[in-house]
């Protein structure tokens, strides 16, 4: 297994060293402006906050030009220097994971519109708590990824892709108790509708990470571990194919 | 700020509305019915119906109305080494220049009509292994060789190509070579392609006629030198020697091709050729090419040995070693950091 502090450093090259670490950090710099927006979000629609909520939306240009800037970056160090192995894994893992932090940030500007619907219509409705409750929990994951992305930690990206179907559990409840409110009371609809699309958005969030993660097993083991089911993910992890 | 500015904010994306719906009905039909899942009974034939006889899952059948799996990946993934029928058979080859050893304990298969390409820093001793493979070495004084190569002849049978009973002169009949710097013959391109046949008392206008057509064509260097076959070599450029060697080299006919450094003399545009040509060569040839460069050693190869002070350190299929390699040093070295 390729040590994993000499990941990016060791290049004879120094110019590309210094290329591919700029890459990581403005990866991980994206990582953390979206970590910002969906907490963000989140705190604007519990305690009703639309300033905040419109400083979400608006934020979410910023996100999407910082993904381009990375493609861009990305396309021209593959024209360039023409890497292998790990160093080819760590471009082609940087344009995936750019994309799916962009989505999360969608997802995030998303959760903020509605944020400001719900402000209006005041008094808070069922569900907030299933909501600050999955939104705390996605957060947590989104921000584990990018940090086994930060270190080549596979076996954290694991832990992560395995949180994901804890989300996934969550939702179904909290949808669930969600259509029982529908039910007791039609007047309730339209608003508990809102909820549910902010709950949709925050378990999708929960599946951008776990996307995040399955790149971060690949950059680090090389080995594509999406579509696999949780069990071969496992193995492929924990599979000592490096001799030394 | 006004509820029309909110507004403004809220709409910015109304072009998702109708998808929502459509999401909303399956959300609601989700939660308010009971699914009734269909469970096959343990090794029921509908269970294992997507398995085929060999065990491999296969994608379902739906999958190949949409995209033919064979062209993702041009078809390359189906590249085993232990499948491929062996050409040549290295076996525990050491080798001494002198008192200095220059192989250690080298053992590989090179398979048949594909190439093997290997790699490794100056000295590592790639294009010692590949001088021994046609007993170029036998050239070097001191030069000291034990273990085994064998060639298998077109009926299969394998031979040591180290035993005393071979004809050396044969051999490098059967294993061609071509050398980094291109080295016609100071004679005219017609006759460097001959000479091959000429020295095997082929002396028939009409056969050598049409060999040296052959062999021009597969080194596609015909349709540049079709008006002056009688002109000397030394004139053409140092993409058309060096593609004119190889049309020497392939005139005999052999079976394995060895090419040490063929492109690194060469322009980009001449080596592309000379690449493309190693394409097309290896549906008839066993090809094993040295070469510094790395690109040029995953562009052209199928699979790649990477040597390394001597020793064999990694051996596989040219997409693995140069996306997943499996030891460190080949890490190190083909992403050019410190060994």
């Amino acid at each position: 297994m390729p040590n994993q502090s000499d990941l990016l450093t060791h290049h004879i090259s120094q110019q590309f060293n210094h290329e591919l670490e700029e890459l990581r950090n403005n990866l991980l710099s994206m990582g953390g402006m979206v970590e910002k927006q969906v907490s963000d979000a989140i705190e604007s629609l519990i305690n009703a906050d639309s300033d905040l909520a419109i400083v979400v939306c608006e934020k979410d240009t910023d996100i999407n030009f910082m993904e381009t800037s990375i493609d861009q970056e990305c396309s021209r160090i593959l024209a360039r220097r023409q890497p292998a192995a790990s160093d080819l894994r760590l471009v082609l893992a940087c344009t995936k994971v750019a994309t799916d932090l962009e989505r999360i940030g969608d997802e995030a500007a998303k959760i903020a519109r509605f944020a400001i619907k719900l402000s209006e219509q005041g008094e808070a409705p069922k569900g907030y708590i299933e909501t600050r409750h999955i939104g705390s929990h996605v957060r947590q994951m989104t921000q584990d990824a990018l940090n086994a992305f930060a270190r080549f930690d596979a076996e954290q990206a694991l832990a992560v892709a395995k949180e994901d179907k804890a989300v996934d559990r969550e939702y179904k409840s909290a949808t669930r108790e969600l259509v029982t409110y529908m039910m007791e009371d039609p007047r309730s609809i339209t608003r508990v509708l809102n909820i549910m699309w902010v709950l949709r958005s925050l378990e999708r969030i929960g599946d951008h990470a776990r996307n995040i993660a399955e790149y971060v097993i690949y950059l680090v083991k090389g080995k594509d571990v999406r579509h696999i089911g949780l069990k071969r993910m496992q193995e492929e992890v924990f599979d000592q194919q490096l001799d030394d | 700020m006004s509820a029309e500015e909110l507004y403004n904010v809220i709409d910015r994306k109304p072009e998702g509305d109708e998808k929502k719906d459509e999401s909303l009905n399956k959300t609601l039909s989700e939660a308010l019915t009971v699914k009734t899942a269909i469970t096959y009974p343990e090794n029921s034939p509908e269970k294992y119906a997507s398995v085929t006889a060999d065990g491999r899952a296969e994608p379902p059948s739906a999958f190949y109305g949409a995209v033919n799996p064979e062209s993702l990946g041009r078809g390359r993934s189906v590249l085993n080494l232990e499948l491929e029928t062996t050409s040549m058979e290295v076996s525990g080859l050491n080798l001494f220049y002198g008192e200095k050893q220059a192989l250690f304990d080298i053992s590989m298969k090179i398979p048949q009509q594909r190439v093997t390409a290997f790699i490794g820093p100056s000295g590592c001793g790639k294009s010692t292994l590949l001088r021994s493979m046609n007993r170029m070495n036998d050239l070097v004084d001191g030069c000291r060789v034990d273990g085994q190569i064998r060639l298998t002849d077109t009926s299969g049978v394998q031979q040591n190509i180290y035993e005393k009973s071979v004809n050396v002169a044969d051999l490098r009949r059967r294993v061609g070579m071509v050398f980094q710097k291109p080295n016609p013959f100071p004679k005219s391109i017609y006759e460097n392609v001959a000479y091959g046949l000429r020295i095997q008392g082929i002396n028939k206008k009409r056969v050598l006629d049409d060999v040296v057509e052959w062999a021009l064509k597969g080194a596609a260097l015909w349709n540049e030198v079709k008006d002056r076959l009688h002109e000397s070599a030394l004139g053409l450029s140092g993409g058309q020697q060096q593609r004119l060697v190889i049309a020497r080299t392939i005139a005999v006919e052999p079976e394995v091709l060895l090419l040490d450094e063929p492109a690194s003399a060469l322009d980009p545009i001449s080596t592309l050729k000379i690449e493309e040509l190693i394409n097309e060569l290896k549906s008839r040839f066993t090809i094993v090419i040295v070469t510094h460069n790395m690109q040029q050693a995953a562009r052209v190869s199928d699979y790649t040995a990477f040597m390394y002070m001597g020793r064999m350190i990694e051996y596989g299929d040219t997409d693995r070693l140069f996306t997943n390699p499996r030891k460190k040093q080949t890490e190190d070295y083909i992403t050019g950091r410190y060994g």
